[in-house]
């Protein structure tokens, strides 16, 4: 974050698209099992994606743009956890009434307004992470409202999805998907554009996330939630950065987002002063410099060595790379000496986002990717290089110069692709979705699609949702997240422990065990937020505990509170064992006997010389005789009691 | 079409009452307020006839469509109106002397296609410059041009139809095509094909009938790909044969060229749907090349001189044998007038014995009646049993492995030349175009049980 910028004084304007998976058993249009995940494969597609017409009789930008690529894609399958429809050779089944009524249950407790008929889209992806080439979406609740930070969040829609596939590689014309999470049920939350500092957006996330695992009807873990930001800045445009896995990467990729904003909006002024004023005002001319750079001290550049790089790499021809021969290209850039290095997102310039673009469509993927005359590599001469390749292409001093490499097809769509990106800078920012990275940077992931690429799905009926079916679901909701948190911390419960409960579910058995077993919310709160986090990371069953055996143990504890003093113990055994009863596990630990003689015990313990430390304190001393002798007592003697009379046995002996 | 006539497209009821009560109407661009205060702003979609009267179809701004129940409907208000046309853009198609001419015969399916809002169906888009604006590949591979025969899904094609194709195919080649392509639902393809076979013989040029098992309004449709497979066999294939030009395995690798008479569409939603029965697929073709499979075809042939022959009578019938068919069902079908009978028999081309007096008596009042096989692979061998002897006693025909569908279609065909019973059965066991053939391969007989560690192993080293 090298660049500081006032938020307030761009206009920075952020939303979300939250995605939460649901907890279903199976997918949302077929029967294969939800949440299997394999390492393996036992099957494998090639297909291509084709833009095809929206309803409304036009082609989607997105569509066009992953045409270009060209892209080969292969499906990895797995009988496990795919069945013909993954890889779209069976028709969908009807939505999973399951998953539909987990999100009917999310929309209300956002606050959401349910949809009186249910209309399943086709959400045109063309990257291949869907086979069909389409995301089966719906929207099921919208109008809703959280309180955030003293006012109102809207929630603008809620759709219920299916999930995609997750990228297994992408290199040059070939990407591969793995098929196991594609089909599971999850939801997108759309919020209101009102988030105007990085700080907010992360905040957002979590408010979000803290409503839909309030239900418990969720997955949790790794990749089960992810979010989509949208940020502009006043003047701007709306981007998109895709998939951010943990919120706390927000505020860094939001201060990211609009520096670049405001950095690509000056570029913009500066192009137009420079007699760019319209998009096709940009022209470039572009030259095989294959044989200049034959003997260049850049070895990355000759045609053996690339031949080489793609041997290596495994790539074959016609497959990962298209059938053509290697081309080193340069494209000169009349009149727009200065703009490569112009500065972009923090720490990176104008170059990174041609980069991008080269990438992603031209499928050019050796790194460096392209060079360019602001900013040539200072490596034995290849400056002097630069001068006379400068001359050969007829570049005077104000002009650029961009330099790209590889199958001579991928160089000539590279070379359009820099025109193109030029040219969206004279209109200031492009929409586009990006990819984000944990430093806070992001890059080019494709053109943001576009209301274009919706269409109704043909293969499913609109579903009505019967008030009935609504009132059914809103008896049975948990509450609402903030009212548990001012309840929570009404007695002095700390607001991490209570987004702990709320996220992974210990809220519900808080409020059992206060119930139920007569437990003090503060204590179980404790308990559930913070004591036994330590046995679950030690493996030990903690979730597999039934709710009786919790309450029977609270109930217990609320008459015998010395009892509570030896809990790791008992809820290891009560982990191990899940059915048997409070009695027979406090009887099994020995802490139904009574100790009888503890004092005599410990007073022996004091005198019979136990290892001595002649120079502890006696704090020390203290602690460590301590240890000794709960051993045997914990859960059965206080052990405040304990410790004032091995003190006083101390003094005595002193 | 008649807009004008109908503002309401699909509406219907109270629905259809409301938007009139409203002054909105299909196309209006509104924005609605419902009674939770929730606003939704969009276009009024049209609505299937098939759902309920009690909701809108609003298609958002954001692309979403949602329903709204019309008694929740607050207000709503017409911000403008817009008809909105769903049109595949077209361009010229540019022609090149150097490339073959195709001629594309539409008969329905879903080459190209666009949706119908209606109905919430795919209805084909057709002329040269809609294709070509959808798959602008095809401009590479030949000089295209259209003719919409006419615009059915393939379970109603029909006899009538099969003979007005057939006379299309006969005036396109006659024209001087270097192909024809058939475009064509994929569930009768293969009928339609058989029939044509008889039809259409002796052609001196390939007759290609190409379909999609993944409509053509979705990013991964083998439409396209399809297309160009068909388009480049009619034009350069090396086989004057009426052929099914499909998918071979469902990645977008190859297409298979079956023959007609020996196809069969095995899985209603694969793409690699198409099979040949019996045999083995004639070639394979992708973008760049031709592999063929058999020596055993018709080669191209300018020279030859086309016969079409498009007589047919359609009283005919297929009886699917189960155990415990009554025999008033073929009572029922002879005092119905008909005139001949596939049966699809149990193994080697068994039907059980309390059918015999009707199978009897409809032979003594005229009716032809062959006999094909249920499993598909194989022959109908009656002479192996003495249920088949006593039925082939009785005048029952066997067809060895003609497939029932291509035995019904020829039974059509054939009758629409004669009513005698030996020619009939004459012409029924001579064959056209391998619709028996002499001999099964032992190679085309490979449905490979799945599961079982060689499948695996196979599966895994190869596209599925």
């Amino acid at each position: 974050m090298t660049q500081s910028i006032d938020y307030k004084e761009v206009g920075l304007i952020c939303g979300l698209e939250v995605h939460q998976q649901l907890l279903t058993e199976k997918k949302l249009f077929c029967r294969c099992p939800a949440g299997l995940y394999t390492k393996d494969h036992d099957g494998t597609v090639l297909r291509h994606m084709r833009p095809t017409l929206s309803e409304l009789g036009e082609y989607d930008g997105t569509a066009l743009m992953e045409f270009k690529t060209k892209k080969n894609i292969v499906y990895l399958l797995h009988q496990k956890n795919v069945c013909t429809y993954e890889m779209d050779d069976t028709p969908p089944f009807l939505m999973n009434a399951n998953a539909l009524d987990v999100a009917i249950e999310q929309c209300l407790m956002l606050g959401c307004d349910i949809v009186d008929e249910v209309h399943i889209a086709r959400k045109q992806y063309l990257d291949g992470s869907i086979p069909t080439g389409f995301q089966r979406t719906a929207i099921v609740g919208v109008n809703g409202k959280l309180p955030f930070r003293g006012r109102e969040l809207t929630i603008i829609q809620v759709s219920v999805e299916e999930d995609s596939c997750r990228e297994v590689s992408d290199k040059g014309h070939l990407i591969v998907w793995r098929t196991d999470r594609l089909g599971i049920p999850l939801i997108e939350t759309v919020t209101g554009p009102e988030l105007h500092e990085p700080d907010e957006v992360e905040e957002a996330i979590l408010l979000v996330g803290r409503v839909c695992r309030s239900t418990g009807h969720v997955r949790v873990g790794m990749g089960a939630s992810r979010q989509d930001v949208n940020v502009s800045v006043r003047g701007g445009r709306r981007v998109e950065i895709k998939g951010v896995p943990q919120a706390g990467w927000a505020p860094a990729l939001v201060h990211g987002e609009a520096v670049r904003q405001v950095n690509l909006l000056k570029l913009r002024d500066e192009l137009h002063s420079r007699g760019f004023t319209k998009p096709d005002s940009i022209k470039i001319e572009h030259t095989d410099v294959t044989d200049f750079f034959s003997n260049s001290v850049l070895e990355f550049l000759h045609r053996e060595n690339w031949e080489r790089f793609v041997e290596q790499d495994g790539r074959k021809k016609g497959f990962e790379l298209l059938n053509g021969s290697f081309c080193v290209r340069a494209i000169r850039l009349p009149d727009l000496a200065g703009t490569l290095s112009w500065p972009g997102q923090p720490d990176l310039t104008f170059a990174h986002e041609l980069i991008g673009r080269v990438r992603v469509i031209a499928c050019l993927d050796q790194q460096p990717i392209l060079l360019h005359s602001e900013k040539w590599p200072d490596y034995q001469g290849a400056k002097g290089e630069i001068q006379r390749l400068k001359k050969k292409t007829g570049c005077g001093p104000n002009d650029s110069l961009v330099v790209v490499w590889g199958i001579e097809q991928d160089t000539l769509c590279a070379a359009e692709e820099v025109r193109l990106r030029y040219a969206d800078a004279v209109e200031g920012i492009p929409h586009e979705t990006r990819q984000p990275f944990d430093d806070g940077s992001t890059d080019f992931e494709r053109i943001l699609p576009g209301p274009d690429r919706m269409y109704p799905d043909t293969d499913s009926p609109p579903q009505q949702i019967t008030r009935e079916r609504m009132e059914r679901l809103r008896v049975a909701l948990p509450e609402l997240p903030w009212l548990r948190e001012k309840r929570y911390s009404g007695v002095g419960v700390p607001l991490s422990t209570i987004y702990f409960l709320i996220r992974r579910g210990g809220a519900r058995l808080v409020d059992l065990v206060v119930d139920q077993g007569g437990a003090d919310v503060r204590q179980a709160c404790f308990f559930f937020g913070e004591r036994i986090k330590g046995l679950r990371r030690d493996g030990v069953a903690v979730d597999g505990i039934p709710d009786d055996l919790w309450c029977e143990l609270f109930s217990l504890v609320s008459s015998n509170g010395t009892l509570f003093e030896d809990w790791k113990r008992i809820v290891s055994s009560m982990a191990a064992v899940g059915d048997r009863s409070m009695r027979d596990i406090v009887e099994k630990l020995g802490l139904d006997e009574k100790a009888v003689s503890w004092r005599e015990d410990l007073l022996e313990i004091v005198q019979t010389g136990q290892p001595d430390h002649p120079n502890d304190s006696v704090g020390q001393r203290h602690r460590f005789l301590m240890g000794i002798v709960m051993k045997n007592l914990r859960g059965r003697i206080p052990a405040k009691d304990a410790s004032a009379a091995l003190h006083s046995a101390m003094e005595g002996q002193a | 079409m008649s807009d004008q006539e109908d503002p309401y497209k699909g509406y219907r009821g109270i629905a259809k009452g409301r938007l009139k009560k409203w002054g909105v109407r299909v196309w209006s661009d509104v924005r609605v307020v419902n009674t939770a205060g929730s606003v939704f702003e969009g276009v009024i979609l049209p609505r299937s006839g098939n759902f309920d009267d009690l909701h809108i179809v609003l298609k958002q701004k954001t692309g979403y469509n949602v329903g709204i129940h019309v008694d929740r409907v607050t207000t709503i208000e017409e911000l403008s109106y817009k008809k909105i046309i769903y049109k595949i853009p077209e361009q010229e198609f540019p022609r090149s002397p150097d490339l073959a001419n195709v001629t594309l015969l539409g008969t329905g399916g879903t080459i190209a296609s666009r949706l119908d809002y209606r109905t919430g169906a795919v209805i084909p888009a057709f002329t040269p410059g809609e294709l070509y604006g959808a798959v602008p590949e095809l401009a590479d591979i030949s000089n295209l041009t259209t003719k919409k025969i006419f615009g059915v899904f393939s379970e109603n094609m029909g006899w009538e139809e099969y003979a007005t194709l057939a006379r299309a195919v006969r005036d396109e080649i006659e024209a001087g095509a270097d192909g024809i392509v058939i475009g064509h639902g994929t569930d009768t393809m293969g009928h339609t094909g058989a029939v044509l076979t008889f039809m259409i013989q002796d052609s001196p040029v390939p007759i290609v009938l190409v379909g999609s098992q993944r409509s053509s309004d979705r990013p991964s449709s083998d439409a396209a790909l399809n297309l160009m497979h068909a388009v480049k066999t009619a034009g350069y294939g090396p086989i004057a044969e009426v052929q099914v030009c499909m998918f071979g395995p469902t990645s977008d690798q190859y297409a298979l060229l079956h023959r007609a008479t020996r196809v069969r569409k095995m899985h209603s939603s694969y793409r690699s749907a198409f099979r040949t029965i019996g045999d083995t697929p004639m070639c394979r073709v992708d973008r760049g090349s031709f592999e063929l499979l058999t020596e055993d075809f018709r080669p191209r042939d300018p020279d030859r001189k086309i016969k079409l022959d498009t007589v047919y009578d359609d009283r005919i019938t297929m009886l699917y044998y189960y155990p415990g068919m009554k025999p008033d069902l073929l009572d029922a079908l002879v005092e119905k007038g008909y005139r001949g009978i596939v049966i699809a028999g149990t193994g080697l081309g068994h039907v059980n014995k309390p059918i015999y007096p009707a199978l009897e008596r409809a032979i003594k009042n005229g009716i032809h009646i062959v006999m094909t096989v249920q499993t598909l692979w194989g022959f109908a061998q009656m002479y192996v049993y003495d249920t088949g002897r006593d039925l082939m006693d009785m005048g029952v025909v066997p067809l060895d492995n003609m497939l029932p569908e291509t035995a019904l279609m020829k039974l059509g065909w054939v009758l629409g030349h004669t009513d005698d019973h030996a020619e009939v059965m004459r012409m029924m066991r001579h064959t056209i175009n391998h619709e028996i053939t002499d001999r099964e391969p032992h190679n085309g007989y490979l449905i490979l049980q799945g599961g079982l560690p060689e499948t695996q192993e196979f599966i895994k080293g190869h596209w599925k």
